[in-house]
């Protein structure tokens, strides 16, 4: 009897300890590997130096302390934009009295997205702007930034508002690495991006 | 936007909307022909452009009937021929 009450017991905590939702401790590291002095490396975001919404020069390096959620519009989008700046505000307010938390949205129409513009725009949607930056900057280099954040964009006369871009938010760590995506069109996938926040913030809390 | 409350000052409510109640009439030719301009909603102005899309009139009718009655909305029922009608008078 007794034998048998103890196998009990261990079958028992074997399956309370499979149960148990295992929720992610530690992101990955996203991107191509580049392979320098014959070690690979992660893929860092190359620097960048965008005008913000005050007309000053800010560059990633101004990020180094901070992780940072991105992504790209321009105002006059149609179709998806409108979605990705509720769901990136969703997330600026969950993390608004956070200062390790900031978010960059860079604009693919800088013809018409100029500074003063996307200053009232900010002011429209009802955020602050030293800790939401709405960038403005050459357009090829924009472009070319796209690749960086592995997103997409470019100018489609076909396509609705005449860019072509992806809706994606973009979580880069204090470092450049990219670290986690969510879907900005899709609010069932916010959640996941306040998590994977969560989780990043906990990484470098517990480095101290 | 799935809860009718539109966007901070971008995007105005369409729930409890004093604009949507009060301007029917209009509703069809701004879904078609987009709009710009100041617009006052619940006493908030707002000052951006809408797209407007190349709708159907049957899909215009679906539309107003829908935002109409979702959200506590309760505005009445438009028929095809009304959307039609209001469609050809557009400024």
């Amino acid at each position: 009897m007794k034998f048998n009450i103890s196998l009990y017991l261990v079958l028992i905590g074997l399956i309370m300890l499979s149960c148990n939702e295992k929720t992610p401790t530690s992101l990955p590291k996203l991107g191509f590997k580049k392979v320098i002095d014959d070690k690979e490396v992660n893929h860092v975001v190359k620097d960048w130096a965008f005008v913000n919404t005050d007309s000053i020069i800010v560059t990633n390096k101004d990020l180094s302390d901070v992780v940072y959620v991105s992504d790209f519009f321009f105002r006059s989008c149609p179709t998806i934009c409108p979605k990705v700046a509720r769901e990136m505000k969703r997330v600026y307010t969950e993390f608004e009295d956070n200062p390790q938390v900031k978010f960059v949205s860079f604009t693919l129409d800088p013809k018409r997205d100029t500074p003063q513009k996307l200053k009232e725009y900010a002011a429209n949607l009802q955020v602050n702007t030293d800790k939401w930056w709405f960038l403005h900057g050459d357009k090829d280099e924009t472009y070319d930034l796209t690749t960086e954040y592995l997103q997409i964009g470019f100018e489609d006369d076909e396509a609705p508002g005449g860019f072509n871009h992806s809706g994606k938010l973009i979580l880069t760590d204090k470092a450049g690495h990219l670290r986690s995506f969510s879907e900005g069109t899709d609010p069932d996938e916010t959640p996941k991006m306040i998590r994977d926040i969560q989780i990043l913030l906990k990484e470098y809390e517990g480095k101290k | 936007m799935e809860d009718g409350n539109g966007l901070a000052k971008l995007i105005p409510p369409l729930t409890n909307s004093d604009y949507l109640k009060n301007n029917q009439n209009k509703i069809a030719c701004i879904l078609r022909n987009g709009q710009t301009g100041k617009v006052t909603v619940n006493n908030v102005m707002y000052d951006q452009e809408m797209p407007g899309k190349k709708y159907t009139e049957v899909q215009i009718t679906n539309i107003i009937n829908y935002i109409n009655h979702a959200w506590g909305n309760d505005y009445g029922v438009i028929s095809l021929e009304e959307t039609t009608i209001a469609l050809r008078n557009c400024n």
